[in-house]
């Protein structure tokens, strides 16, 4: 039935401003994230004489290119922080700067300071956008000249994607975290397999996982091709972004939460595809391979590619076998890891850090790591909590906020030949350094890694 | 923008499942200006070792591929980052168009904003596709806009979809900022109506 609308739906229509022959959408764009790899799209806006239509609707956070020990890796790094604070100030744009406790992760900060919100559009040129979806926000990454298109004009033109609702139901067994939801997606429907679709998270599961893990479920979308994830807000994202800086207040909140309320899923809405899983069945993640969807459970083997049937997917395995240096039918479970990182826009959050605080707490790792807040204020609430000594006192270094290892653009990278078991969402080639062997772990795994210097299965350091 | 027309070239094939932009173009290039040495930086740690050397192995380093400017690629081409730089790396080594089963949205999106025609086809035309390419390394093929066909190298014609607008922007070369300002009335109309009813997204 027409009238039986998706949540994706309801956002979607609300914001459509006129329809093009042939059949692409303007939309609205509510808020747009920016940060210091946002060069190329002041360079265009510029260069094309344009001005930002919405400075109002723009924020601002350098994460990419900030160092997380204090100092720049070298002048050219520190020149992409200092052009968003030229562009943020020449244009009227809010910054939270280096220096300023509310710098952080884009997708961090969006949250944490109420920018992020049910019901809106948000944009930002970063892939790991979707993990605003978790207020109940269709939020996607853009490339460099769609930021250049918002900028100038505050919309974009879509085709609207497709909806694929993703069912998750039954209690998480004990280790099992968002992360390992997300990793457990992923290696179901493949790293394409979301390709031109917005994911709906629904299910029993899903309303019991906190808005923290919610942002982490979100967040690796991509890496299943969505185009956005997105959760029905209730009243745990509510009762969140009640207080937040740029959340309404006063009478404003009241009307606002009436509207979100109305962001749900009609019973009976039709969506293009449907997937269900049940959290029972899902064991601790920890990927083998150079794709995310090369995940599997912490108890199992490694692949043998002679056992694969599909010629691409065999050299697929083939060649990430290859780079990750692994042997077929080895265990997963104590492969030697040389470093761990815990951190990223998908695990660098309090709770995040929390939990992995929780299982270092009076133990020592055996291999060097560190922990990068993902926020000023994340690192201020971890501090006050104590549990940067308790990283400390295992072994860890204890850094400042940015992406720092996820990516390696600042220069935080592992050396040739390293294996990581790292908190992050991609484990590409080189996507950690070149040469560098990342396993995507949650924070729990990681810590668990530190501590025995290998993979490892965190249920029986929890027992 | 560059504009596009037909395009008859060498095609490369690449057989590589979920080709990611990490791939395409490393990350510690992104904070690289678009200068002279751009072209260098695509698919630089598939081309390149640590110390510099061409690999020989790498397709893009066989002498008969070396000027494609046509890439045949697997599912989930360009998957991953959303870094248009990795576009401009293509761009500058004049690779005009890729084929695929199927992209990542967003270099996808990236790749018309930039001159360059992503085209989808099926999984078995690709596959077809990229085994010709094997057998008869450097041979042409020709993608031709206006008529949403390519021509296979046994002169097989597939037809692919493009919208009339993206088919239009690609072929005048033409800046979309200013296609969409056309629109200023009705995106003024919407933005006031809109900020009247979602007051509590507007903070006085």
């Amino acid at each position: 039935m027409a009238d039986q609308r998706t949540l994706f739906d309801k956002i979607w229509d609300r914001h459509a401003i006129t329809i093009s022959d042939d059949g692409e959408t303007l939309i609205h764009i509510d808020r747009h994230l920016i940060h210091d790899g946002s060069f190329h799209g002041f360079n265009m806006l510029d260069s094309n004489g344009y001005t930002v239509r919405r400075p109002d609707q723009t924020f601002a956070t350098p994460d990419h290119y900030v160092p997380t020990t204090g100092d720049y890796a070298d002048d050219e790094r520190r020149e992409k922080v200092e052009t968003l604070a030229r562009n943020a100030k020449a244009h009227g744009i809010p910054h939270f700067g280096t220096g300023d406790a509310r710098q952080g992760i884009a997708h961090v900060v969006g949250p944490e300071q109420g920018i992020t919100l049910p019901g809106l559009i948000m944009v930002c040129g970063d892939s790991h956008t979707a993990t605003h979806g978790a207020l109940g926000a269709f939020a996607f990454g853009i490339g460099a000249s769609e930021a250049s298109h918002v900028l100038a004009t505050q919309t974009l033109w879509q085709r609207k994607p497709k909806s694929l609702r993703i069912t998750v139901n039954d209690a998480r067994p004990p280790g099992v975290t968002a992360k390992d939801i997300i990793l457990a997606i992923i290696a179901r429907i493949g790293a394409g397999g979301g390709v031109g679709h917005v994911i709906e998270y629904a299910g029993e599961t899903i309303r019991g996982l906190s808005i923290e893990q919610r942002l982490t479920l979100c967040n690796m979308s991509i890496e299943a091709g969505a185009r956005a994830g997105l959760i029905a807000p209730d009243e745990a994202a509510f009762a969140y972004i009640k207080g937040r800086p740029y959340a309404p207040a006063g009478g404003e909140w009241d009307k606002a939460v009436a509207y979100w309320r109305s962001l749900t899923s009609d019973e009976g809405a039709m969506f293009d595809r449907e997937e269900m899983l049940d959290a029972g069945d899902i064991a601790p993640m920890v990927t083998w391979g150079v794709s995310p969807e090369d995940a599997l459970p912490i108890t199992a083997m490694i692949p043998d590619p002679a056992l694969e049937p599909d010629a691409d997917r065999r050299a697929a395995i083939q060649r990430a076998l290859d780079y990750m240096a692994l042997i077929p039918g080895a265990p997963l479970d104590g492969i030697p890891i040389d470093r761990v990182f815990i951190g990223s826009c998908t695990n660098g959050r309090i709770e995040d850090l929390r939990a992995a605080a929780a299982v270092l707490r009076g133990r020592t790792a055996k291999v060097p790591g560190f922990v990068v807040p993902g926020s000023g204020l994340v690192k201020a609430a971890a501090e006050a909590e104590g549990l940067d000594r308790i990283f400390l006192d295992s072994g860890f270094e204890w850094r400042e906020p940015g992406c720092s290892m996820c990516v390696g653009i600042n220069g935080d990278t592992g050396q040739p030949g390293e294996r990581i078991a790292s908190t992050t969402n991609r484990n590409f080639v080189g996507r950690q350094g070149a040469g560098v062997r990342t396993h995507l772990v949650s924070p729990e795994m990681a810590a668990a890694a530190a501590i025995t210097g290998t993979l490892t299965d965190i249920r029986k350091l929890q027992s | 923008m560059k504009p596009f027309m037909t395009l008859t070239a060498i095609a490369v094939p690449f057989d590589t499942l979920n080709m990611d932009t990490d791939q395409i173009l490393p990350a510690r290039y992104l904070r690289k200006p678009r200068g002279p040495d751009y072209h260098l930086y695509l698919f630089h740690d598939l081309r390149f070792t640590n110390d510099g050397e061409e690999r020989p192995d790498f397709i893009l380093n066989q002498p008969e591929y070396r000027d494609a400017r046509i890439i045949v690629g697997n599912r989930n081409f360009g998957c991953g980052s959303s870094r248009e730089a990795a576009v401009f790396a293509l761009d500058a080594n004049d690779i005009r168009a890729v084929i695929a089963p199927s992209f990542g949205d967003i270099f996808h999106n990236n790749c018309f904003k930039n001159g360059v025609l992503p085209i989808r086809l099926d999984d078995e035309i690709c596959t077809g596709l990229r085994a010709q390419l094997h057998e008869r390394p450097g041979v042409e093929m020709t993608v031709n806009l206006d008529a949403r066909q390519i021509i296979a190298p046994d002169n097989t014609i597939f037809y692919f979809e493009i919208s009339d607008f993206r088919r239009r922007c690609l072929m005048e070369g033409l800046d979309d900022i200013g296609l969409t300002l056309e629109h200023e009335a009705e995106i003024d109309a919407f933005e006031a109506a809109y900020r009247d009813e979602m007051s509590w997204l507007y903070p006085a």
